[in-house]
């Protein structure tokens, strides 16, 4: 018999302690999955996803020259694996506007008397514009420009055209980081912020506030009564746009007042537009709601949405330097859209015509998600 | 008696869960002004068949109204004229007593709110604890101001899922005082229970197993229902006496109560002899009445026969 003086620590009891939370760890099937799923996602994002050397850059050239050495030059970059040459262009207007809607990261303007001015080693300028509302994502690339300027054209000068090659450096790039010009990291980052903290707290917050209900009991009295369901949905969900626009609104306010941040675009447009990212993370709050039995189980589905939204979105990484497959999800997170959205009006004052690329997504991801909830909503009733 | 004295009148009432019935054709008729007890295990049935009743959750068999709106189609009237307290509290915890009725008379559109909600707080005397959490409050008080709430828009009938589970015995005395009073100014009353003294209290009662309605009628109809005979026996060792009567053919039942055990069965004859057996003069032999727990019991058993 084991009959310990009740005092004394008792390897029997702190046994039954571990083995009834085993056992309950086990019945709670969502928890034990997430315990298994998020090391896996977050091995996964860390580890395949996330590079802080992005390359194949969406580029677009503007060349004025399409001499030889020209060519020597855009082969170059193409080789340095950093610049995708994804678009041509002659107009001076449509490549500032690949920049403005975020087609295109650079924009190679090489001039007219490029072969002419080498030719008389005067070292012609080739400008490089950049989109520097992300300082990590041009980074790389520019310092890989400078190699190149170096040895672009060792093999075309020869002969009597070597002494060109003794200079230092045949060509001179000159940067243009537009719209972030010092490459302050608070531009990008802060904005960023909005979308993710809305993320985070309109899921959790949705997704609590409905299991609650339903865990507590109250939800099956509010049933009983005349109160139709979707008032039910629309009554939880109105308070928290009002938090979420409290939120959106101390961000802009500590972007403005303690970082500084350039606010050059029309702020009631972004309002207008958060309204929809709001609505399309409280759809995903609904649904999680939906499917938890549990405050835990609901507030882990929400950190399930939140790891991807704030690693894949390009608001810790750059975009572009993911995989394609990491790209593919990131595009379907609706926090991707609105970083875009935010740093576009924000930082390049970007109107309604130059975000509609972002906003049909938006769109398309909270017609999806509310009808999901929805469906899923009506059907926890009967 | 014409129809529109029936407050709830339906037949055939089934659901099916997972393709199992969960409640099984069952007919109900309750007039204006009656007490209708529920009674019948864990699992019987009796919430489901309430939920039904309230709009809720909507029947897959059979018809019938409540309060004269279709059970089918008009839940929308139904969940207006209905008071329904659910089994567990499920007011909010964190919102004051006041709070509570305020929100409930809102979401009814109770007319001249505030002063419903004064006469409300009034009559449950928790006008000096109105800002009170709901969430402090003891079990009884949660049952009375539940009970608040469930009339604050005056309905027309009450639908009670175990209302007076785990609160005392003053208590719940005081509660189906109120409910009588509330029974003759009109008000019809479902209640579900497990005690045998509130089944005691109903105009009519209702006993469900395994979904299935086994008895129905007043008091004494019920207790008809299973012609059962029971002896109690008192004196020394009665658990052996206990051990040796169970089995036995025509006893059903032996119960201890206290000093006494209840041995009862349905085939009165058969019962008596198996007592002439063991009778040996050392113990007290009484005939009784049989109670209403005896009588459930007994129905259960059988019920359990069938349902295998």
């Amino acid at each position: 018999m084991s009959a310990e003086t009740p005092r004394r620590l008792s390897a029997h009891r702190l046994w039954a302690i571990v083995l009834k939370e085993f056992i309950q760890m086990k019945r709670d099937r969502v928890t034990f999955a997430m315990m298994i799923g998020i090391p896996l996602m977050q091995l996964m994002l860390f580890g395949f996803a996330i590079n802080s050397d992005p390359k194949h850059l969406p580029t677009a050239i503007r060349a004025a020259d399409q001499g030889p050495f020209a060519r020597t030059l855009v082969a170059a970059l193409r080789q340095s694996d950093y610049f995708a040459l994804t678009r041509e262009t002659a107009s001076e207007a449509e490549a500032e506007r690949l920049l403005q809607v975020g087609d295109v990261q650079f924009i190679i303007n090489i001039p007219e008397d490029f072969s002419r001015k080498l030719l008389r080693g005067e070292q012609p300028t080739v400008l490089i514009e950049a989109d520097a509302t992300d300082p990590a994502a041009t980074g790389p690339a520019i310092s890989a420009t400078r190699a190149i300027a170096d040895t672009v054209l060792d093999r075309d000068l020869t002969g009597p055209l070597a002494r060109l090659r003794a200079k230092a450096g045949p060509i001179d790039f000159q940067i243009h980081a537009h719209y972030n010009p010092e490459n302050i990291t608070q531009y990008n980052v802060v904005p960023g912020l909005m979308g993710v903290v809305l993320t985070m707290t309109m899921v959790v917050i949705t997704a609590l506030a409905i299991t609650r209900e339903r865990e507590r009991g109250t939800m099956e009295n509010l049933l009983a009564t005349p109160v139709r369901p979707v008032e039910v949905m629309v009554g939880k969900i109105l308070p928290y746009i009002v938090v979420g626009y409290i939120q959106a609104s101390l961000i802009l306010l500590a972007a403005r007042f303690i970082f500084g941040v350039p606010m050059i675009g029309n702020l009631f447009l972004l309002y207008g537009v958060s309204l929809l990212f709001i609505a399309a993370n409280l759809a995903v709050g609904i649904t999680f709601s939906t499917l938890a039995t549990n405050q835990l189980q609901a507030v882990q589905m929400a950190f399930f949405f939140f790891l991807p939204s704030i690693l894949l979105s390009g608001f810790m990484f750059p975009f572009r330097g993911m995989p394609e497959w990491a790209q593919w999800i990131g595009t379907c997170l609706p926090n991707t859209h609105f970083l875009r959205i935010v740093r576009g009006i924000l930082l390049k004052g970007n109107g309604l015509s130059e975000i509609a690329p972002e906003i049909w997504p938006l769109l398309l991801f909270l017609a999806v998600a509310m009808t999901i909830g929805v469906k899923r909503y009506r059907q926890t009733l009967d | 008696m014409s129809a529109t004295d029936l407050v709830i009148d339906v037949t055939g009432v089934t659901k099916i869960f997972d393709g199992k019935k969960v409640v099984d054709s069952i007919d109900l008729s309750v007039r204006r002004g009656e007490i209708y007890g529920f009674l019948g295990p864990n699992g019987s049935g009796k919430t489901t068949f309430i939920r039904m009743l309230c709009g809720l959750l909507t029947p897959d068999a059979g018809s019938g109204t409540c309060l004269g709106y279709d059970v089918r189609t008009q839940q929308a009237q139904i969940k207006a004229h209905v008071g329904y307290m659910t089994q567990r509290f499920s007011y909010y915890e964190d919102l004051s007593i006041r709070e509570n009725l305020d929100f409930i008379a809102r979401i009814y559109d109770v007319p001249d709110r505030g002063a419903a909600v004064d006469r409300s707080l009034e009559r449950l005397g928790l006008q000096n604890r109105s800002k009170q959490l709901a969430g402090q409050l003891s079990g009884g008080w949660k049952q009375r101001l539940a009970l608040a709430a469930c009339l604050i828009h005056s309905p027309q009938l009450l639908l009670l899922d175990e209302p007076t589970a785990g609160v005392d015995p003053k208590a719940r005395r005081e509660f189906w005082d109120e409910i009588h009073q509330l029974a003759a100014d009109g008000l019809t009353v479902l209640i579900t229970t497990h005690y045998m003294d509130e089944a005691e209290r109903c105009h009519r009662l209702a006993y469900l197993a395994y979904g299935r309605m086994l008895a129905r009628g007043t008091l004494a109809e019920v207790l008809s229902t299973v012609n059962l005979t029971t002896w109690t026996v008192s004196g020394p060792n009665l658990r052996t006496l206990a051990a040796t009567l169970r089995g036995r053919p025509g006893v059903e039942q032996v119960v201890a109560f206290g000093n006494m055990l209840h041995v009862s069965g349905r085939d009165a004859a058969q019962l008596e002899q198996a007592i002439a057996a063991v009778r040996d003069g050392s113990h007290e032999w009484t005939r009784v009445r049989s109670g209403l727990e005896d009588v459930f019991i007994s129905l259960m058993a059988g019920a359990k026969d069938n349902f295998a």
